[in-house]
């Protein structure tokens, strides 16, 4: 199992150190510092194994989290474990910055030791984890308080407690996905999925039973054949129906009646969570095309011309456009017309970066410019990195939908028609890549 | 320190933002100032002061030395100080022993306290406090956590338990905790159980036969109804737990594949990883026709493909074991190759890591896209992932054939970027190319030509040599090409220097009129001017061949060499089944088993895939009576060897009889040409006789005087082998028991067979005497043996080449391998050998010492003998009297040392010689010996310890035998 945990600035000196198993020395902290952080060239694995010992690691902006043992340990939980120390802390103090780590290092302490206790990852639940571990202290509380902290730590829904009260009983449902494409300069999609996320901020009384549906093939066919469906449900649902090639839940989420019925049904944590992550990779939507065209004029000059086509329903918007254009690292000057947006030639990134605030769908827009190269005498050529596209849409490539989210609470007299339900929709390019 | 000096004014934002003010810098006398605000009355100076402390704790300075004034900070009702004070505790009590008993009083009432929290942070702490002392005082409040009515309060206790195994064993045997800790797998609370598996599985890894965690259809079920309910993590304690059970049928198995499918979807990668895992290994038992053996290869595909829209570094965990899982069930991603595309920013890691599986996936049907998308990478920036692109390309073509014509192309075009490294990395595997598919791309020659200028690196330029020597006839100038590398021959390496030697040869066999010159000087570089010994003794077979048969040399330099292989760096089958079982471990990661990077015994135990159930397995009884070549271990698939093992295979080539593996030798009788080789061949020239070649003209006559010398100088491993012939031997040291009679004439229709076994320079070797004392001719003799203990089989066929005339004997000698099948023998060294000959089967049994088996490496280091002797049960132990001995212990020493049984340190006590000695088997197995030797008595005492005890009596039995011989 883990035998220590180190958390180090980007200059290598430790701000946490907390040592779990005799086998691992102090001079492991510096055995990493001289090894990774301070290694001349790039990292080249996130596992690093240094006089038979084992190092994990992961950066969030410039700090370093290493996990390190001699055991032969589940490399995929340690990993799992070092993205969950991550959000814990996120949670208690915001941004993962030296600052703040240095703020918080009491805390940080007093948290590794609930989360990880002899190596081993214990409940990390955030909502779990508040009730006890506060800067405050916990003197004031009650014998009652205290067992249902344990019972809630320990429990089997460990994510929510008991008695939560609401005056409106309000739900927001947030389906957003990533859309990544790589195309051939020809206009081949040589691989196209859509990674999506449902989140949900649940502001419900009590504890609530919920069932979340949404279009999924295998529910929908499987209703189809069942005749449980009219044909009136039939027809309108059974060609919007999409193929989920995976997906992944929340812990909240009874997954051997998933396997089972295919339902999702669940009780909610409380406030904002992740409540499924799913991919699919047929019938997808692509928001963009990008149609790129380089000729190379002699040897000191580029000529670059790029269409974009919006590719959906003209009455919706899409925004935050952004085209990003690689030039090739002895570009000495560039000329950009574009007939949308602005755009610019940033030297210190070798794109050319074109931005346009919004574009309605079926439109299409052109950029061209002339790169002016130095002559060199590299006999490299130039690796023509693709042409990235960001954006966001207000709709679902994979084209799932929302068929319902019921909310069931017996013992609180409130039901499902009173749960204020809000239901949206964003599509946002992931790797959204054309070569050129 | 001087980092966040500046926080310290941020005071407006609240006590709770300024921790960071803890970190200033060390002032003189600071220790002296936080002593006095310890002792403070005030609560808050305290708590400010044991901040600071455990701030500087952090950073690496030394505060130990207030230790008495931090623990007296310890009875607070302060929760927060507690904790502060408890850390410190854990890291400096050891250095304190004798003061940490100062805290025993405060963690005993604790963990009497009303509040849970309380009750579980002192048992949990007091499990961190690795002092002896403070051990003892940890029973009985763990007792009772244990049994405590709050689940937090066991499942902390749980975890603590194994805390304590670690630091004492025997203390929580002793105590019963083990029975306490099994109980609470079937505790009501699943967390707790999952804590419980967690502690007994590490447990029961230092105590690989201890049965602790005594898995069986009951225990299971508890396990499966706490998987659905507990948190992720304990998700992942449970399944990497039930991993190492083993179903008893194919409905067993199928029953819990159906209950950990739903885990597949978890959002936890690890508990995705875990579950594969469980699939991959009981899948093993489910019978290939069954439809839910499909269903569950397909349900498989879809979480492994949704683990690399992961972060990278789980991505990197999840591609390792990909790339495990595919080369075990290539059916499983075989239409997922898309998804392996590298994307331009992913880093580099996991680049390399998708370019390896996607030539594993690569077929006829994708080959396409494949070749597209490795040509796109051969343009990347990262130099080690184009060479690796560029390497994958040729790997395509060696794969898919109906794709060679198209890489090679693909590759030439690579070639015309001019890019130095993608030019280097074209030619080596270009190179491969024309051994798999020799005569059909030499129009690419001529390109190639064009860059040798530009070659750098020792494998490009021994490549291109190699293609210059084989096709040497359709090259011009080849003869010139080869010059330009001579001339700096000293300074290439010794790759690219044995590529040379050969390379001329053959150009010379190819060619012999015009290059004579360059040949005698390559050779005169390699033999009188190299202090290489391989390139020396490589230049004088050469040099011999040629000088005194011309037409067997060309048989032997340029004999048709083998194809190479389809699949390259495939992981050994054997390490592929146990690195499956390690599914979503670093072993996994590495691709190496945890013995290779893990210290002590816990690495110790092997992991296997179990056996599929109802398949018939081969028949228990001796059943020999087939051809002898179908006892040969089964063919691995074949992999291409190393460097190394392609010299030994050269060396070897021309002494060893035909075996099933390697190249196929020379064609002329291999007795004569390679008996004459060594024997006539040398004799010759150390006779001064010159008796050259006509073609070679009087050049090659003045062998250098250096020769004999390096010829007598003593050679190890394969070289070793190449003066070895038929059994003579060179005397090793080792013990041989003399020949006996194992099957008598009259058993055997007229055959009778003695032998003995020897090892020798590593190699055991059966040697036996067949004599023939019938009336007839006896021909076709073949091998074989029944399953024994420690999987002894035949290395190759039995040599008996010509027919065994009446009353005519012959001496054989066979090599054995120790991979056999294995089933245990009573007596343990018991072999049951069945031989054939054109009149019959004939059956006997013999017995081996089992000294032959004690392997090379057996040194073990002197801390880890401490460590193992004292970790093997005393239960073990068993001791032996070796009478009517005369030798000194120096002598028995080294005498047991020829048998490769080590002599780790001696001990005198009151003129009594100790002797600590370690073997080590062929299978893996430790055993460890004292040996007691007083002067003047001729009685040795023998105590061996070995977590294998069978085997003590026949070590027992070779010291004796060592000894007396």
């Amino acid at each position: 199992m883990i035998g220590g945990l180190f958390i180090y600035n980007h200059k290598g000196e430790v701000l946490i150190s907390r040592v779990y198993r005799d086998d691992i020395g102090r001079n492991a902290v510096d055995a990493f510092r001289v090894n990774v952080i301070h290694a001349r060239q790039q990292v080249r694995s996130p596992v690093t194994n240094i006089a038979r010992t084992s190092f994990f690691h992961v950066k969030r902006s410039n700090i370093w989290l290493a996990a390190v043992t001699k055991q032969n340990v589940n490399a995929a939980m340690v990993f799992e474990f070092l993205y969950k120390m991550c959000d814990v802390m996120a949670a208690y103090f915001g941004k993962v910055s030296e600052e703040n780590i240095k703020n918080n290092f009491v805390l940080i302490y007093e948290l590794l030791d609930e989360i990880l206790d002899f190596g081993y990852p214990q409940n990390s639940e955030t909502g779990a984890l508040k009730t006890f571990i506060t800067q405050q202290g916990i003197k004031g509380q009650t014998k009652e308080e205290q067992s249902q902290i344990t019972s809630q730590v320990t429990g089997q829904i460990g994510w929510r407690r008991e008695g939560i009260k609401y005056r409106r009983n309000e739900l927001f449902l947030d389906v957003l996905e990533s859309v990544n494409l790589l195309m051939s300069p020809q206009g081949q999609v040589l691989s196209a999925h859509v990674s999506g996320r449902v989140v949900m901020k649940s502001y419900l009384s009590g504890m609530p039973e919920c069932k979340f549906g949404m279009n999924d093939k295998i529910v929908i066919d499987k209703a189809g054949k069942g005749g449980v469906t009219d044909e009136v449900g039939k027809s309108t649902s059974g060609k919007q129906s999409i193929a989920i090639d995976d997906c992944t839940f929340n812990q909240c989420v009874r997954l051997s009646k998933f396997d089972s019925e295919r339902s999702i049904s669940f009780i909610p944590p409380d406030g904002e969570y992740e409540l499924m992550r799913y991919r699919t990779t047929k019938d997808i939507i692509l928001p963009f095309r990008v149609i790129p065209l380089v000729r190379e004029v002699g040897r000191t000059k580029l000529e670059v011309k790029v269409v974009i086509k919006s590719n959906f329903k003209p009455s919706l918007l899409a925004q935050k456009i952004e085209v990003r254009i690689p030039t090739p690292l002895n570009t000495s000057g560039v000329q950009v017309i574009c007939m949308k947006g602005k755009a610019k030639y940033k030297a210190s990134e070798n794109a050319i970066v074109w931005k346009i605030k919004r574009m309605a769908g079926m439109k299409e827009s052109q950029i061209s410019a002339e790169i002016e190269l130095l002559p060199t005498n590299d006999k490299k050529k130039w690796a023509r990195p693709p042409i990235s596209m960001n954006f966001e849409v207000p709709f679902a490539p994979s084209g799932l939908k929302v068929r319902y989210l019921k909310v069931f609470e017996s013992k609180l007299n409130y039901s499902d028609h009173d749960v204020v339900k809000w239901v949206r929709y964003i599509g946002r390019s992931g790797i959204y890549e054309t070569r050129c | 320190m001087e980092w966040a000096n500046q926080l310290c004014e941020n005071r407006q934002f609240g006590s709770k933002m300024t921790d960071s003010k803890y970190f200033t810098t060390t002032k003189k006398g600071e220790i002296f100032e936080l002593k006095a605000e310890l002792n403070s009355d005030k609560k808050e100076k305290k708590k400010e002061a044991v901040k600071k402390v455990i701030a500087s704790m952090t950073v690496g300075k030394d505060v130990s030395a207030l230790f008495p004034d931090v623990v007296n900070c310890m009875q607070t009702d302060n929760l927060e100080l507690k904790k502060l004070v408890y850390l410190y505790l854990m890291n400096y009590a050891k250095s304190q022993p004798d003061m940490a008993i100062m805290a025993v009083n405060t963690f005993v009432k604790d963990c009497e306290d009303a509040n849970p929290l309380i009750r579980a942070l002192a048992v949990r702490t007091m499990g961190c406090i690795r002092v002896d002392k403070i051990t003892e005082y940890l029973c009985e409040p763990l007792r009772k956590c244990l049994k405590d009515e709050d689940p937090y309060v066991r499942k902390t206790a749980a975890v603590c338990v194994a805390k304590l195994h670690d630091i004492n064993a025997q203390l929580v045997e002793d105590q019963g905790f083990l029975d306490t800790l099994k109980d609470l797998i079937s505790d009501s609370n699943p967390m707790v159980v999952a804590n419980a598996v967690a502690a007994l599985s590490e447990i029961a890894e230092s105590h690989p036969n201890s049965n602790l965690l005594d898995l069986n259809p009951q225990s299971i079920n508890k396990l499966l109804t706490a998987l659905n309910e507990c948190t992720e993590w304990g998700q992942i304690f449970i399944l990497d737990c039930l991993a190492n059970y083993t179903p008893r049928d194919d409905r067993e198995s199928q029953s819990i594949c159906e209950r950990v499918t739903p885990r597949l979807s978890h959002a936890n990668s690890a508990v995705v990883l875990s579950a594969v895992k469980v699939l991959m290994k009981f899948m093993e038992m489910l019978p290939k026709d069954l439809d839910y053996y499909s269903t569950l290869l397909k349900k498989l595909a879809p979480p492994l493909v949704t683990l690399l829209s992961a972060e990278p570094e789980l991505q990197y965990v999840a591609l390792r074991n990909i790339n495990l899982i595919v080369q075990k069930r290539p059916e499983i991603l075989k239409h997922e190759m898309k998804v392996f595309f590298v994307k331009y920013n992913d880093p580099i890691y996991v680049k390399l890591e998708k370019l390896d599986i996607m030539i594993r996936l690569a077929s006829q049907a994708n080959i396409a896209q494949v070749l597209a998308e490795l040509k796109e990478y051969a343009t990347e920036v990262d130099v080690d992932f184009v060479r690796k692109a560029v390497r994958a390309i040729g790997r395509c073509a060696i794969k898919v054939e109906q794709s060679a014509e198209r890489c090679v192309s693909t590759l030439l075009d690579l070639i015309q970027t001019k890019v130095n490294y993608v030019v280097q990395e074209a030619i080596v595997v270009i190179k491969d190319i024309f051994r798999k598919y020799p005569n059909k791309y030499e129009s690419v020659i001529a390109t190639l030509c064009e860059n040798l200028d530009s070659l750098d690196e020792p494998e490009a330029r021994a490549a291109m040599i190699w293609i210059v020597g084989e096709y040497a006839e359709r090259i011009d100038n080849a003869d010139e090409l080869l010059e330009s590398f001579l001339e700096g021959f000293h300074d290439e390496s010794t790759q690219v220097q044995l590529q040379l030697l050969t390379a001329i040869v053959k150009l010379f066999l190819k060619k012999p009129t015009e290059t004579q010159e360059l040949v005698q000087q390559v050779l005169s570089l390699a033999t009188q001017d190299s202090d290489n010994p391989d390139l020396r003794d490589r230049g004088y077979i050469y040099w011999r061949l040629l000088s005194t048969d011309p037409v067997a040399a060309k048989e032997v330099v340029l004999a048709e060499k083998p194809l190479i292989s389809e699949e390259t760096d495939l992981i050994e089958p054997t390490l592929l089944e146990e690195l499956i079982c390690h599914i979503g471990t670093l072993a996994s990661v590495y691709h190496k088993p945890p013995s290779a990077f893990v210290e002590g015994s816990r690495g110790v135990m092997h992991k296997r895939l179990p056996a599929r159930t109802g398949s018939g397995e081969s028949t228990e009884s001796p059943d020999v009576g087939t051809a002898a070549g179908g006892s040969a271990p089964e063919a691995a698939p074949s992999i291409i060897p190393s460097q190394g093992d392609l010299l030994g295979d050269l060396l070897n080539l021309d002494m060893a009889p035909p075996t099933t593996s390697g190249p196929p030798p020379p064609t002329t009788g291999m007795q004569m040409g390679g008996m004459d080789l060594l024997g006539g061949g040398l004799d010759s020239l150390l006779g001064g006789d010159i008796g050259g070649s006509p073609a070679m003209g009087a050049g090659f006559g003045a062998a250098p005087a250096v020769m004999p010398a390096s010829l007598n100088a003593p050679v190890g491993g394969g070289l070793g082998d190449l003066f070895d012939l038929g059994g003579v031997g060179m005397p090793m040291g080792a013990y041989i028991p003399p020949k006996i009679v194992w099957l008598p004439a009259m058993k055997a229709k007229g055959l009778e067979i003695s032998g003995t076994f020897a090892r020798r320079a590593g190699v055991i070797q059966m040697e036996l005497i067949l004599t023939n004392k019938a009336m007839s001719v006896m021909t076709d003799f073949a091998i074989q043996f029944n399953r024994n203990s420690f999987g002894l089989a035949p290395a190759g066929p039995l040599q008996v080449l010509t027919p065994l005339g009446p009353n005519q004997t012959i001496e054989v000698s066979l090599p054995l391998s120790t991979v056999g099948p294995v089933m245990k023998m009573d007596p343990l060294n018991n072999l049951q050998v069945a031989v054939k000959n054109n009149i019959d089967v004939f059956y006997f049994s013999c017995q081996y010492p089992i000294s032959m088996l004690f392997v090379e490496d057996g040194k073990m280091e002197r801390q880890v003998f401490l460590a193992t002797w004292k970790d093997i049960p005393n239960d073990n132990e068993s001791q032996f009297q070796i009478k009517d001995c005369h030798l000194n212990s120096d002598a028995a020493s080294s005498k047991l040392q020829g048998s490769n049984i080590f002599t780790i340190a001696k001990r005198t006590v009151e003129g009594q010689d100790m002797l600590y000695m370690s073997i080590k088997l062929s299978n893996g197995i430790w055993v460890l010996a004292e040996l007691r030797v007083q002067a003047g008595n001729s009685n040795y005492t023998i105590s061996l310890k070995c977590r294998a005890p069978e085997v003590s009596q026949c070590v027992f039995q070779c010291y004796e035998a060592v000894l007396k011989n």
